[in-house]
């Protein structure tokens, strides 16, 4: 239990202290006693803070601190799965056997000896911001605030947000690796409307870093950017046209526009639906399933990023990884079920959303790296279609590539310039069919430090997207407008 | 694990965490406990692919003092941690601002007794994995055999849920009640053209055991639905009238809620915030949230401040009639609360839909698709809704209406409309409400929409 409100030599023991290998070594043990083939043990301790300012003041702040461990045994592609968050040894050892129960053999294997797994360290933080003083995080709220309000008076109403997080795992396998890692996580979120005579919008902005509050020293990151830039957007929609309807050019804009990645190839390329032959990028590997000027990369060790990993959760090292180059499909990101299966080495994308559920192939930095073109040309290249600055979320259906996204700011683009910018709208398209549209890459590259969560089987797990600015010939806008 | 959630167990833990709160200075208090014990399997072309057990419990804190809020989550109970983690609790209180709204509900308003709503299945502790796993084998066989072209599965998922809710709160009360709930959902897969997979699924839920579809019959109509996709294909962008399946009608229906719920409207984030007391749909629309339906998904006995819950007529033949609220909101928006209060362990009360229903019309479903041409919705996909403005675009996945009948499978569109437009352009509502969950509607149909395609 965290008895953190001021320094840091307030904060209490650490809960996970106490589990070392001899304790892993009993579990593990006690887990394949039925007859799994292999098993792991994940410790979790995450201690979090939250503070809400609406209407000028702290409206309330909020406090959770989480301690648990899940059990996984492994029989063939069978998974039994137990967990608690009470680590007692006779509940510990409780859970192992009830995750032993999916196997029932009569040979058992026997876990190896344990041994730690050195990698490197991607978002180095000296302490949590937890241990900070509350008082100094209320000021950035402030400082938030005021710049939102302070932009237009039409500004009505502004919501700001901070949020920490410190998340500390431990990962036991029973072929011997130890893995640990501490996870750091700030966000910071503005949410502003403004109104005119009977209009109304709203606008967002914020970032999602594995940092401390050395986070809003950073370019970009002052809590009054954040406070403007939501500011900017409300008023920016307030005069927002209705969208057109139908297929067009559309160019997407450096950095967020990655969430068309994440859901027109990221998804499709976890290995587990690749296994199950239910994605449509099934057995398509060394093949053409994207334009030319199509690299896409999913890099866990990008310094400080919010989907970066030192160790997935299964205990493997968070690395880079190729999957697509110049449109030519190269790999999958793996878990440990799904990469013993194709024979393939761990990419280390095991990922979890607390020690409740199962790891899954995951998603951690998913990125279209640049290109060649101007900016400025792609844009002027257009007659008339859409330009994508700003997105609210995205969804795709695996198994036939379908997916859309939505916008939350967009602009018309007529004889290559912006005009008129648009009411949401989402855009919706084929995995495959839309990269093979893409017919220019800019220089441009950028990762969004956007606040992005990724969901998958009930399980949210922290990521990133990245693209430079990138033309897609023909993609179906769906407006209201007709033509 | 065998351990069972023990309701009562839970309220005396509320009521020690309640102690232990005022001991540290609260000067009012909210605790809510929670046990749960969840069994999920997953079958997947024949084999087991998951057996998944625990039991999970957690406490939620909401601690007042000089009209300052904190809110806070813990999962240990040992005594001494929850003593400590009261008064944590309300030392954080120092860093909120007072807000004089910020308060419990008065004495008078709190639920005076607790209904039976016959939400616990004696029989569901019972229920084990071997027994989950021959219904989702069943379940998933009946889809892979029924049809060759039916080549590949997504698995089916059978799952128990059994769980115990007590509130504790310094305003005078303290109740709780155990409930459980079960599922199962079959999804099959077809080869389609293109290398292009079609995917489906049907499924069926039930608080009692002896309340679920037979396992044979899911797998077969989910099969029926992921077979009709074949050949899916996308339209010309056009203006068509559009009827909403039932499980495409619950999405928008959701969305309604967003924006009645008295927390939105304060917010400013809710495009009906000026239009209680008038028309916000077609008069065929009559919406009620009632938490008192006996053996309901969406059933509660109290609400999460523990005030009585009751239903509330929140739509009647297309009249806002009012928003939901919970004691915050209606604070800020000057009146009584509804009884509208959700709360979970890990924040503090907000506003929240227990069963939330759109009465069933007289129309057959077979009915509401006479039109020359349109498209019928079975799914939606993705995040296009602004609550603040109305503005609504989704994708769609469905059937090509001709001349009355569907013709051919459609997919990879988008249907855009705003949002208060789509309520009141509904001309049709079936008599076919949809019970299986707590977002309930049954088929509507929309006099014209945009669809854009090709």
């Amino acid at each position: 239990m965290s008895r953190a409100l001021g320094s840091a030599s307030r904060l209490a023991a650490n809960p996970l202290a106490g589990i070392d290998t001899a304790v892993a070594e009993q579990l593990l043990g006690e887990a394949l006693a039925s007859g799994g083939q292999y098993a792991d043990l994940y410790f979790e301790f995450r201690r979090g803070a939250d503070f809400v300012m609406e209407e000028g003041q702290v409206r309330s702040v909020g406090r959770v601190l989480l301690v648990g461990l899940g059990v996984r045994v492994l029989r063939g592609d069978a998974t039994g799965y137990a967990y608690t968050e009470e680590l007692s040894s006779a509940r510990m050892r409780e859970v192992a056997r009830t995750a032993g129960q999916i196997a029932a053999a009569d040979r058992t294997v026997a876990p190896a000896a344990l041994s730690s797994l050195r990698g490197s360290d991607t978002y180095p933080v000296s302490e949590s911001s937890l241990a900070q003083p509350g008082p100094d995080k209320v000021a950035l709220l402030r400082r938030a605030d005021a710049a939102a309000r302070g932009f237009d008076a039409r500004i009505v109403r502004v919501e700001v947000s901070l949020a920490e997080e410190w998340r500390e795992i431990l990962v036991f396998t029973s072929d011997g690796r130890l893995a640990q890692d501490r996870q750091p996580m700030l966000r910071f979120g503005v949410h502003a409307v403004a109104e005119e005579t009977g209009r109304r919008q709203g606008g967002r902005s914020g970032t999602a870093l594995r940092r401390g509050l050395e986070l809003f020293a950073l370019p970009g990151h002052a809590p009054e950017e954040h406070g403007r830039e939501a500011a900017r957007i409300a008023i920016a929609m307030l005069h927002a046209q209705e969208a057109p309807a139908g297929s067009m050019p559309v160019v997407l804009g450096p950095g967020e526009s990655g969430i068309l990645l994440h859901e027109a190839v990221g998804h499709g390329l976890e290995a587990d639906f690749n296994r199950k032959k239910t994605s449509n990028y099934t057995d398509q590997i060394g093949k053409s399933v994207a334009s030319q000027l199509c690299t896409v990369v999913d890099d866990a060790t990008v310094g400080h990023a919010r989907g970066s990993i030192n160790v997935d959760d299964e205990g493997n090292p968070g690395q880079r990884n190729l999957l697509i180059e110049n449109g030519v499909l190269r790999g999958y990101l793996q878990d440990r079920i799904s990469a013993r299966h194709f024979h393939a080495e761990a990419t280390g994308n095991g990922r979890r959303e607390s020690f409740r559920c199962q790891p899954l192939p995951r998603m951690t930095n998913t990125m279209l790296l640049g290109g060649q073109d101007d900016p400025e040309d792609i844009v002027r290249s257009v007659q008339r279609g859409i330009y994508a600055k700003h997105f609210s979320g995205g969804q795709v259906n695996i198994c036939n590539g379908d997916f859309v996204f939505a916008l939350s700011e967009s602009y018309l683009i007529e004889d290559g310039m912006l005009t008129a910018p648009l009411r949401g709208v989402n855009l919706i398209g084929n995995g495959p069919e839309v990269l093979r549209q893409v017919t220019m890459v800019g220089h441009d590259f950028k990762l969004s430090e956007g606040t992005w969560t990724c969901g998958k089987d009930g399980q949210s797990v922290p990521v990133g997207v990245g693209t430079p600015t990138v033309k897609i010939a023909r993609i179906t806008v769906g407006g209201t407008r007709t033509p | 694990m065998s351990r069972l959630p023990d309701a009562r167990r839970c309220q005396e833990w509320a009521e020690e965490m309640l102690s232990y709160a005022r001991a540290a200075g609260a000067e009012g208090a909210e605790v809510l406990v929670r046990d749960g014990c969840e069994l999920e399997v997953k079958v997947r072309l024949g084999e087991p692919e998951l057996v998944k057990e625990a039991g999970s419990r957690a406490l939620g804190l909401r601690v007042l003092r000089d009209h300052r809020v904190a809110v806070t989550y813990s999962s240990d109970f040992a005594p001494a941690s929850m003593r400590q983690f009261a008064h944590e609790s309300v030392e954080l209180c120092e860093l909120a601002e007072p807000d004089p709204l910020a308060d419990l509900p008065a004495r008078h308003e709190m639920a005076r007794e607790i209904p039976d709503l016959d939400l616990w299945d004696e029989t569901a502790p019972s229920f084990d994995a071997a027994q989950a796993l021959r219904l989702a084998r069943q379940g998933e066989q009946a889809a892979l055999q029924c049809d060759r072209r039916v080549t590949n599965s997504e698995g089916a998922v059978m799952a128990r849920v059994m769980g115990a809710t007590a509130f504790a709160s310094s305003a005078g009360f303290s109740g709780g009640y155990r409930g459980s709930s079960l599922s199962l959902v079959v999804a099959p897969v077809c080869d389609d053209a293109d290398n292009k997979k079609r995917n489906g699924h049907y499924w069926t839920a039930s608080r009692f055991a002896s309340g679920l579809l037979d396992a044979e019959a899911v797998g077969l109509e989910a099969a029926r639905r992921t077979l009709a996709k074949l050949g899916s294909r996308k339209i010309a962008t056009c203006q068509v009238p559009a009827v909403f399946a039932p499980e495409a009608a619950r999405a928008l229906l959701g969305q309604l809620a967003a924006v009645v719920s008295g927390g939105a409207v304060w917010r400013k984030s809710s495009y009906l915030a000026a239009r209680e007391g008038t028309a916000v749909a077609s008069p065929l629309v009559t919406v009620v949230d009632d938490p008192l339906r006996r053996r309901a998904p969406g059933s509660r006995p109290f609400d999460g401040e523990g005030l009585a819950a009751r239903p509330n007529v929140v739509v009647s033949e297309g009249v806002l009639r009012t928003f939901l609220c919970d004691v915050y909101s209606a604070r800020k928006l000057g009146r009584g609360s509804t009884g509208s209060a959700g709360r979970g362990v890990g924040g503090g009360p907000h506003v929240s839909t227990s069963n939330f229903v759109l009465l069933a019309g007289k129309t057959p479903p077979a009915e509401l698709e006479r039109v020359a041409k349109g498209l019928y919705v079975t799914d939606l996909m993705g995040f296009g809704f602004n609550p603040v403005t109305g503005d609504w675009s989704q994708g769609a996945n469905g059937f090509w209406i001709d001349n009355g009948s569907r013709v051919h499978p459609v997919s990879e569109i988008t249907i855009s409309i705003n949002f208060d437009d789509l309520w009141k352009s509904i001309d049709g509502v079936g008599d076919d409400l949809d019970t299986r969950s707590s977002v309930q509607s049954p088929s509507l149909r929309v006099s014209s929409i945009t669809v854009a395609g090709t």
